[in-house]
């Protein structure tokens, strides 16, 4: 790190005459880049600049997908404004990539002759003594009667016990340990550009996609059955991993009593699936429990209920059947949705309401008490008219269309109708009728292939064992130096140097100097008291 | 169940408001004792004897021992404390039948004693005690915060929770905020002591305070050995999570609000240690990165819980 200062300070001189001014004024900016105070700048920067993206509704974020729009619905005048400006798009905004990608520019340029400096410092080696120790850490001396070959000898046995890379020259003995304190600071550093590897794997190769499954309903892996889709640029979607379920049996069961009633215990979606070619097998999915088939994942996300119901058309024929999935609305499983019967006749019909799975009445009107289907009723209002399905635009399940649509009165009220199970709501004048025959549940899955996320995870692991070991090690040198004295024996110089900023381990020196039988323990213990 | 999981849960909120009383009574202490050294230090700054501070209202002759009294008085209250909080959080997870960090009340609660276990960690082997008055007060408002408007009764969790990632990332997450909170305390008395070593003065009140403080070598070095400590145990907080999410939703990373201000949080520490590297950054300016670091984690925790709206917000108020 010290490196990176002096760095700061060479700043290379402006083009002379001779030289291409160009080529001076580069060489400026690439040293401003990858100096640590850029570093620092950058890394703040980043941080600013992730905050707008919790702040606004995100496109691409899988919380809420019609966040965006309902912003932009609220606030007219300046959505426009910020979708210029990226920020319904952060984490994809050029300007966010600008950061990040000179921060990798800037943190490449700094490790890489860091890491060639390190291979250089490995190889020779640990360096001469200052001339003089008395000002660094731990300083020792004492006299001795032993001949200087034996003590350097001792020294350096013992150093290399606790093992230190040792030399000896003369009448020193140089040691250093900690390197792989720079090792993990490079591991760290470059292990980023490999995570980045991973995520973008996954944003090359990967999709996402959505699909919601009603009870007895099933799914083949195949880009026509998902409700949504995300592909990435190079997704193979004729290759998608070949399979199929029928989901069987959707299980939810709610805390009856206690302080959190109401609260779900359990979901479980009883799946029978048959993947590639072979038998059809039955798996439970429940949430953190994906159904993992070749790193093609099915996540439970979600569910809902599907009221099922039957629709008769003026004729008396029936035109629908079957179950239809309403929204969730809230933690009590009050749900909305529509319901299109397109080929009734003489005109096309249409409900829309909400079930409620408990329903009571309270003052406000009714909602529901419970999200289990205790007293499931369904409120319905109904329309005559086009539901729009000529047009050939696709049109959300969810809604309707209802430009062509004529609601249905009665007294010059719109007719609406509460039904419980087994229940028939009759239009007016004949114009069909609606049958609840039950509800059955639907559950949503997510569907996710990440082939990047294994490089991912070895990155990150490497990114925290690098970044640890870079933390906790400390890189520090000790040296010792004998004088021979006059008349037999020696003079001994003990001082150690740390390269962090942390100090050297105290007792590191304290360890030597007992095993050079040096200043005589109580002094040894006197120096560590000192050192604290 | 030898104990009805009604009385547990009980028993951890009659032992949570007992920590709060004497973590208040710590406090109390505390203050006294900073006043203390805060009148020492004028006698000091000022020279003078004893007897013209006595009016003060601060016993001066034999004010030394007193004075370490009171911080040692100030010491053993909040031990105790911590024990009471320790009890309060394994009687919930005992009442809930696993593990105590399942929605915010809960995780407040641990990070308190988290904080406090960092501190008295420190205090066995650095000279903080200086720190005793902001970190329990800190405490405090954290566990106030819980018992009165985070608090929600002992529980199943909801499906989605249902995981062992629960326990390693939150548990990473807690530890790591406990010991960036005693970080940040150093960090900001750095900052105050650090001024006042640069003015000189110790007249003014706030001089006072900041010359009784630890040295700024002491300061900053707490602070750097809380902050290495705790960025590694944050990272892998971060990791777990991802893995989590990879399990549950498909992705492990998504930019969700809790998401991105873990991010935030790791990108100021990490310019943090950097400007800690770089000349002319070091001390000073790069404190002020650890506190934006902090400012950030606090952020993550109350602001997206309570405002803003992510995947994260099945967490409970």
């Amino acid at each position: 790190m010290t490196d990176v200062e002096t760095k700061a300070t060479e700043a290379a001189p402006a083009g002379r005459a001779q030289a291409p001014p160009s080529w001076g004024w580069l060489r400026w900016a690439w040293r401003n880049l990858t100096s640590m105070r850029t570093a620092v700048v950058l890394l703040a920067l980043l941080g600013l600049a992730a905050i707008p993206g919790s702040v606004f509704p995100q496109r691409n974020v899988a919380s809420d997908p019609a966040a965006v729009q309902q912003y932009v619905l609220e606030h007219p005048r300046l959505a426009p404004w910020l979708d210029r400006l990226g920020m319904f798009d952060v984490y994809a905004s050029p300007w966010f990539a600008a950061i990040y990608v000179l921060l990798l520019v800037s943190m490449t340029g700094c490790v890489l002759p860091r890491s060639r400096r390190l291979w250089q410092s490995a190889r020779s080696a640990p360096p001469p003594a200052p001339r003089n120790l008395t000002r660094l850490e731990g300083h020792h001396t004492w006299e001795t009667t032993q001949e200087p070959a034996e003590v350097i000898a001792t020294a350096a046995a013992h150093l290399n016990r606790r093992r230190f890379r040792v030399a000896t020259a003369g009448h020193e003995v140089r040691a250093e340990r900690g390197y792989l304190r720079e090792v993990g600071n490079l591991a760290f550093h470059l292990s980023l550009l490999v995570l980045l590897v991973g995520i973008a794997a996954g944003k090359l190769i990967g999709f996402e996609g959505r699909v919601a499954v009603t009870e007895g309903g099933t799914f083949a892996n195949d880009l026509s059955q998902y409700d949504a889709f995300s592909p990435s640029a190079w997704t193979d979607v004729d290759d998608l991993e070949p399979l199929s379920f029928r989901l069987e049996e959707f299980d939810v069961s709610y805390q009856t009593s206690g302080p959190n009633l109401g609260q779900p215990s359990q979901f479980a979606a009883r799946l029978a699936y048959r993947a590639g070619g072979g038998e059809e097998q039955t798996v439970t999915v429940e949430p953190n429990r994906p159904l993992d088939i070749n790193e093609t994942k099915f996540f439970l996300t979600g569910n809902g209920y599907a009221p099922i119901v039957t629709v008769r058309d003026g004729r008396g024929k029936a035109v629908f059947t079957g179950p239809v999935q309403f929204l969730p609305l809230d933690t009590s499983y009050a749900s909305d949705g529509v319901i299109k019967a397109p080929d009734a006749q003489p005109t096309q019909l249409a409900f829309e309401g909400f079930l409620l799975p408990t329903a009571d009445v309270g003052p406000q009107g009714p909602y529901s008490t419970f999200p289990d289907t205790l007293n499931p009723q369904l409120f319905l209002t109904a329309y005559t008219g086009d539901l729009g399905f000529a047009d050939g635009v696709p049109q959300s399940v969810f809604t309707l269309d209802k430009d062509e649509l004529t609601q249905v009165r009665r007294n010059g009220q719109p007719f609406s109708q509460a039904l419980s199970v087994g229940e028939t709501m009759r239009l007016p004048g004949g114009q069909g009728s609606l049958t609840f025959d039950g509800v059955s549940r639907f559950a949503n899955f997510q569907i996710a292939y990440d082939p990047g996320k294994e490089i991912t995870l070895v990155a990150a692991v490497v990114l925290l064992v690098g970044l640890t070991a870079s933390l906790a090690i400390r890189r520090r040198r000790l040296w010792l130096r004998v004088r021979p004295a006059e008349g037999g024996g020696c003079l001994v110089e003990v001082a150690s140097y740390s390269l962090t900023r942390r100090e050297s381990p105290p007792d590191e020196i304290q360890d030597l100097v007992a095993a050079l039988h040096g200043p005589d323990h109580p002094s040894v213990t006197a120096g560590k008291d000192a050192s604290e | 169940m030898i104990f009805d999981e009604q009385i547990l849960a009980r028993l951890s909120n009659g032992l949570v408001y007992s920590a709060i009383a004497v973590y208040a009574l710590a406090m109390l202490a505390y203050a006294a004792e900073t006043a203390g050294r805060m009148a020492g230090a004028r006698v000091e700054a000022a020279g003078v004897a004893g007897a013209r501070v006595a009016g003060t209202g601060t016993a001066v002759t034999d004010a030394p021992s007193r004075i370490r009294l009171l911080g040692a008085v100030g010491t053993s209250l909040t031990v105790l404390a911590f024990l009471l909080n320790l009890g309060g959080v394994i009687t919930r997870g005992l009442a809930a039948g696993r593990v105590p960090w399942g929605n915010m009340y809960e995780f407040v609660l641990v990070c308190a004693l988290a904080a406090g276990a960092a501190y008295l960690a420190f205090l066995s082997r650095r000279p903080v005690r200086a720190f005793g008055v902001w970190i329990v007060a800190i405490v405090l408002l954290a566990l106030g915060l819980a018992v009165t408007v985070l608090y929600a009764p002992a529980g199943e969790l909801v499906p989605v929770l249902d995981s062992y990632w629960l326990v390693i990332h939150v548990a990473a997450a807690i530890t790591g905020g406990g010991v960036f909170t005693v970080g940040a305390v150093a960090t900001a008395l750095f900052l105050v002591r650090h001024r006042q070593e640069r003015r000189g003065t110790a007249q003014a009140p706030r001089g006072r305070y900041a010359a009784s403080l630890p040295s700024t070598r002491t300061l900053e070095q707490v602070a750097h050995t809380a902050h290495i400590f705790a960025f590694p145990i944050w990272t892998f907080a971060v990791m777990a999570g991802a893995i989590w999410a990879e399990n549950a939703w498909g992705r492990y990373w998504g930019w969700d609000p809790k998401e991105t201000w873990a991010f935030i949080t790791w990108v100021f520490y990490a310019a943090h240690l950097h400007a800690q590297a770089t000349a002319g950054w070091r001390g000073v300016r790069a404190s002020w990165f650890a506190l934006a670091g902090y400012a950030a984690f606090l952020f993550n925790f109350f602001g997206v819980n309570l405002w803003i709206s992510g995947l994260h917000s099945y967490a409970g108020v």
